[in-house]
């Protein structure tokens, strides 16, 4: 995390671009939330039984870790430092509450299937822990795109694993049958844990073979 | 609240719809804080006692302040408030008046505001309008159901403490798996559900 921590000076239009790109790549791969930094189990877990709950929860939280990053960022001069976490979470309190009354509006089915965890956003670590981190130290556009991208790579894990559970639980995708209905276990709360295991062993299996190939190629 | 409904209660949220296990809230604390049986202990009982009485007051704030005031839309924002301030009264009271239980919850105290299962307990209770006993009944359960999980979790993960694994499943992998094998076994429990 220590990368992202470093404030930048808003002077430097030169190197802008690039560290918008690091940023960017940082949230959505090699700072993954879940499978790297492993935040926001909860949501992962919980709502992962299909591909369409897994979209939704993730872009929710990321029009959440958005919005909240941008306003926490420009009043991050304001707020006083003995009780920032308090104000944090009720900037972030406020969004959810946004979020979820639009939901219960326009996309019914879905607030109805995700249920409680839209609500639960508010206690997403990755939300604070992003505020904390990030957010508290950078201007608004990186800001933003550091909500962005770390709201990214927040749904993309929550797809892998709601598409993993729905293919190999149900033998659907996003509602279609295309196998026989299969392990159903996938898709009961035991096989989240083991579906998202297998996920983050996966991730580190790569992470250690790259390691390995790139100090091959230094020797040589 | 008759004696029966309440045995039916204490079975559900503790066996048949653990909150952990089942309904995935807490999970956070529930893998950070397992490496050693006696500090899960400890913070199983800390949730049990801040889940008891926020949901008491929770409950009290919902039925004489936002519905009155007909707020119920800004229950999220009110009942995290809630908790947090709770969470820190809880901290200052027991340092002041009970120092032995302070030393003993201390550092678990603070965690405990973002644990979702404390929201999610007093969430649960006004979706589905249990009375005001049955609130304080269903938090405490919950609580201790939470503390059963942890704890179980706890004593494994320390006998797998120096066991061999391959070598992509070593650190939190191991733990995942570990989780999903005792949730399997808590399937077992999912149609025991009376009256």
């Amino acid at each position: 995390m220590a990368k992202t921590n470093v404030e930048t000076k808003p002077t430097e239009t030169a190197s802008k671009s690039g560290k918008i790109k690091e940023i960017f790549l940082n949230g959505l791969i090699f700072q993954n939330p879940i499978l790297v930094l492993f935040l926001g189990m909860c949501a992962t877990l919980a709502v992962t039984t299909s591909l369409v709950n897994g979209v939704g929860m993730g872009l929710s939280t990321t029009a959440v870790l958005i919005c909240s990053n941008v306003v926490i960022s420009l009043l991050r001069k304001i707020i006083p430092k003995e009780v920032r976490i308090a104000c944090y979470v009720v900037v972030i309190a406020a969004f959810v509450t946004i979020v979820d009354l639009m939901l219960q509006a326009y996309i019914p089915f879905l607030s109805e299937s995700l249920g409680l965890f839209i609500q639960l956003i508010v206690v997403n670590c990755i939300i604070l822990g992003r505020a904390e981190a990030f957010a508290s130290k950078n201007g608004p556009l990186y800001a933003a795109v550091d909500g962005l991208s770390m709201g990214l790579g927040f749904t993309l894990a929550l797809c892998a694993m709601g598409f993993i559970r729905e293919l190999l639980g149900g033998g659907a995708i996003l509602g279609h049958q295309v196998l026989p209905a299969g392990a159903a276990m996938l898709a009961a709360p035991a096989g989240g844990f083991l579906v998202l295991g297998s996920l983050v062993a996966l991730t580190q299996y790569i992470k250690a073979k790259a390691a390995d190939k790139k100090k091959g190629g230094d020797q040589a | 609240m008759s004696l029966f409904e309440l045995f039916s209660l204490a079975l559900t949220a503790i066996l048949a719809e653990n909150f952990v296990l089942v309904k995935f809230l807490g999970i956070c604390p529930f893998l950070g804080v397992s490496k050693k049986t006696d500090t899960a202990l400890g913070m199983g009982m800390a949730v049990v006692f801040v889940m008891g009485l926020s949901s008491m007051v929770t409950w009290l704030v919902n039925e004489f302040f936002l519905i009155p005031q007909n707020l119920q839309y800004m229950q999220t924002v009110v009942f995290i408030l809630v908790i947090a301030a709770l969470v820190q009264f809880v901290e200052l009271f027991l340092k002041r008046f009970v120092p032995a239980l302070y030393t003993a919850l201390g550092i678990y105290l603070p965690l405990i505001t973002t644990n979702c299962a404390v929201l999610g307990a007093a969430l649960i209770n006004v979706q589905n309008e249990y009375s005001f006993i049955k609130s304080i009944a269903f938090g405490v359960f919950s609580g201790l159901g939470f503390t059963l999980a942890i704890v179980l979790f706890a004593s494994v993960r320390e006998r797998l403490e120096f066991a061999k694994f391959p070598k992509a499943f070593e650190g939190f992998p191991q733990a995942l798996v570990t989780a999903g094998l005792i949730a399997m076994a808590f399937m077992g429990f999912s149609g025991l559900s009376i009256g």
